[in-house]
């Protein structure tokens, strides 16, 4: 029963957006929005602004490396959360929770 | 696990996997791959390790201790990077701008401060996986 | 209507992420398994990786490495890429939390089922107000 009140949803779903996927931008084009100057200044500029040959490492670690600073973050977290989660520690008294 | 045949192929094999780990990290700024996929495969060599020669032996060669190390060090070298531009007079994690020697493309040492960043991204990916894989495997006390 | 179905053709990358995305979702409604449910999330964010580098593609484009012996080649873009890798790092870590904390749940119930832990809480709870 939860089985067809799911699928009854996700054909509605889907077909609005197969719709909002007819108006998308031709896939592949290159005079599509996302094919800006953004992409050209990338292209152009990644070899003599950082030296590096692979844009996505360029992006990554010279022109968004704030973003990846914080993305370290995140890692460093998620193993906090995990051990707090599961390690089993003891207290000042020596007691263990 | 105690079988043979997979005990020899897995230490056959595991050098050349944390050979190609370190080659992708290295390699970053020049081909595909980086900091991410490199540390992923390197932490990646050393779940295997751990699977097939069980978690003691696993925790032998990489404490839990040094991984904790390996992972602050990670990203405390990141910081230390970024105030190369501080200290050169310009801003937090400045490359070109900070008068770094870019090198010439398409050789190791080029991109600047992006070899090193790499480098120390890498280590903190791959002791990650290996501490959340051990977090995650340690039986109930 | 032909011609709506043509360019729904023509886009096909995306409705390959929607096709997925569709799956993550039934996946998450219909199974009460808590693993499952971590398993339909990751297939999610796999659909909105593939979004995201197909709308940076360019046809006849070669990968985002400078190619210094030719200069004409055309790149596709290269920030959707460097953003889905952000993306991926963030998955990485909210399954680990996730699996860590089915992990502890499991050590708490002694099941991984959704409906299960309800019936159990449930019952504890009518029990709390039986006394």
């Amino acid at each position: 029963m939860s089985n067809k009140i799911a699928i009854a949803l996700l054909v509605c779903i889907g077909v609005v957006v197969l719709l909002a996927i007819s108006e998308l931008p031709l896939y592949g084009s290159p005079d599509t929005p996302a094919q800006n100057y953004v992409a050209e200044r990338y292209i152009e500029g990644a070899l003599s602004d950082t030296g590096a040959l692979n844009m996505v490492a360029a992006i990554v670690i010279d022109y968004r490396a704030y973003d990846t600073l914080i993305e370290t973050t995140v890692l460093f977290t998620a193993i906090i959360a995990v051990f707090l989660v599961l390690k089993k520690g003891t207290d000042r008294k020596g007691e263990h929770k | 696990m105690t079988d043979f045949v997979l005990k020899r192929m897995v230490a056959l094999v595991l050098p050349f996997v944390q050979m190609l780990g370190f080659y992708v990290i290295f390699h970053g700024h020049l081909s595909p791959g980086g900091s991410f996929s490199g540390g992923i495969i390197t932490g990646l060599s050393l779940i295997a390790f751990s699977l097939v020669f069980g978690l003691e032996r696993g925790q032998e060669k990489v404490s839990e201790r040094m991984m904790s190390l390996v992972e602050s060090f990670g990203a405390l070298w990141y910081g230390a990077m970024g105030l190369v531009g501080v200290l050169r007079g310009t801003t937090f994690l400045m490359n070109k701008g900070a008068g770094v020697p870019l090198g010439e493309p398409g050789k190791l040492y080029s991109g600047g401060l992006i070899l090193l960043i790499t480098l120390g991204v890498g280590l903190k990916v791959a002791s990650t996986v290996v501490t959340l894989f051990v977090a995650l495997m340690e039986e109930e006390e | 209507m032909g011609e709506l179905w043509s360019r729904v053709l023509q886009n096909y990358p995306y409705v390959f992420a929607l096709a997925l995305f569709a799956i993550g979702i039934y996946t998450i409604l219909t199974h009460s398994n808590l693993f499952k449910k971590v398993i339909g999330i990751n297939i999610m964010e796999g659909s909105t990786y593939i979004l995201f580098i197909a709308a940076g593609n360019v046809r006849g484009g070669v990968a985002p490495i400078l190619d210094m012996g030719d200069p004409g080649l055309v790149y596709v873009h290269p920030l959707p890429q460097a953003l889905m890798l952000t993306g991926i790092v963030v998955s990485v870590s909210v399954t680990a939390l996730s699996l860590a904390l089915i992990t502890k749940l499991y050590r708490f119930y002694g099941t991984v089922d959704a409906k299960e832990i309800m019936k159990i809480r449930s019952e504890v709870r009518a029990n709390a107000g039986r006394d």
